[in-house]
């Protein structure tokens, strides 16, 4: 048990997604607009997190052994196909979240974190409630960093920029400076 | 739609239109492996092969892929790409592959590979899907190689594994580590926002 509390919280904060591998980049810099559409997404991505953990985990287990050069193309296959399923689930079950969750549940699919979540759990030989508990670490990691970015966001634009900081410059920078304060946890220890 | 020259297809994705520094396309590739110059070029490398090759062949078979499952198309031959740049990386240079690790998996994701099979291979004949591409990757390669550059030299007093300081500097480790990457790309986007601001207010005055 404390095994997987480990994995929950070094891929929550000590090696965030987001924040120390550079994965999930685009909706942290697309959606980190406002607080509430931030929380969304990652809530989002919480879910097809999960569920992609499930699913690698069954391939992985069941049918790659057979055709491991074939890895790839079925992970993005599975991954695809899955968040088109999930889409079409929650618009005929739940049709509020639909709405909530809007534009952004398609464009998981091509978010790296998802990908990169079914990677990093074949390459560290993940059994299946450590991976659902990596995805769970990964996912919060992400909503995390996407909440805070946003908050600090929505103060800094009532703040005085120099013209030539506007933009991207500006969240990169802040990015930056995020990405150093989440490496003070570092001393928890190192990656699992 | 306006008519392009050839040299107009090539140079637009070199400097222009740049997807790491215009764009803002592939940054996670582009933050993640840029700590030293040498995993820089494998990686723009790796996707300049990747691009190119997925884009002759989508403009070769657009006239076969359905509109309907056109993108799932793309994904599957940008896929296939990766696997045998995944695989000859590993053969070939082995350390370096090893040094990327996941990461060359995820060039797949690389929402620039798929906007180029989009905006332009599924549109046009072979020759310009094949200069486009080659553009582009040299941009991104390009882009890799001001943030790597800078960064290794900052964070490990080097260039290309020679050092260039001598014995006595102390390298800014910060540089490579994850912060360095968004730093060094945020104070690039600074730097030519203002250089473009400048120009812009000589031409004015």
């Amino acid at each position: 048990m404390g095994d997987l509390i480990w994995i929950l919280l070094s891929t929550m904060v000590v090696n965030n997604f987001t924040l120390a591998y550079f994965l999930g980049l685009c909706p942290f810099m697309g959606v980190s607009g406002r607080v509430e559409t931030a929380f969304r997404m990652g809530m989002a991505n919480i879910f097809v997190l999960v569920l992609t953990s499930i699913c690698s985990w069954a391939l992985n287990t069941y049918v790659l052994d057979y055709a491991p050069y074939l890895r790839l193309i079925s992970f993005i296959v599975v991954i695809a196909s899955l968040v088109q399923i999930v889409e079409m689930a929650i618009k005929k079950l739940s049709p509020t979240l639909f709405q909530q969750l809007g534009i952004y549940l398609p464009l998981i699919t091509t978010n790296c974190a998802i990908l990169g979540l079914a990677i990093f759990q074949t390459n560290r030989e993940y059994n299946f409630f450590q991976g659902l508990f990596f995805a769970l670490g990964a996912g919060l990691g992400l909503t995390l960093a996407l909440v805070l970015m946003a908050s600090i966001r929505e103060d800094a634009e009532r703040a005085a920029v120099p013209a030539a900081a506007r933009g991207m410059a500006l969240v990169l920078i802040i990015a930056g400076s995020l990405s150093m304060a989440f490496m003070g946890f570092a001393g928890l220890g190192s990656a699992a | 739609m306006r008519e392009t020259t050839p040299s107009e297809d090539f140079l637009r994705g070199v400097w222009k239109e740049n997807p790491v520094l215009v764009q803002m396309l592939g940054l996670c590739p582009a933050l993640a492996v840029t700590n030293s110059v040498e995993n820089s070029l494998a990686m723009g490398i790796a996707t300049f092969f990747v691009l190119c090759g997925s884009s002759l062949f989508v403009s070769l078979l657009k006239h076969f892929i359905p509109h309907e499952v056109r993108i799932s198309t793309y994904i599957m031959i940008i896929a296939t790409f990766v696997t045998v740049a995944d695989m000859g990386l590993e053969a070939l240079v082995p350390t370096v592959h090893k040094a990327l690790g996941a990461f060359i998996a995820l060039i797949v994701v690389n929402c620039m590979i798929l906007g180029r099979q989009e905006a332009f291979a599924s549109k046009r004949p072979v020759g310009r899907s094949l200069l486009d591409a080659a553009g582009s990757g040299l941009g991104f390669l390009l882009a890799l190689l001001m943030i790597g550059g800078v960064r290794e030299i900052l964070g490990s007093g080097s260039f290309l594994g020679h050092p260039l300081f001598g014995p006595h500097y102390e390298p800014w480790v910060i540089m490579i580590l994850p912060p360095g990457g968004f730093l060094t790309l945020g104070f690039w986007l600074l730097g030519m926002n203002w250089f473009r601001a400048r120009k812009q207010q000589r031409r004015v005055s």
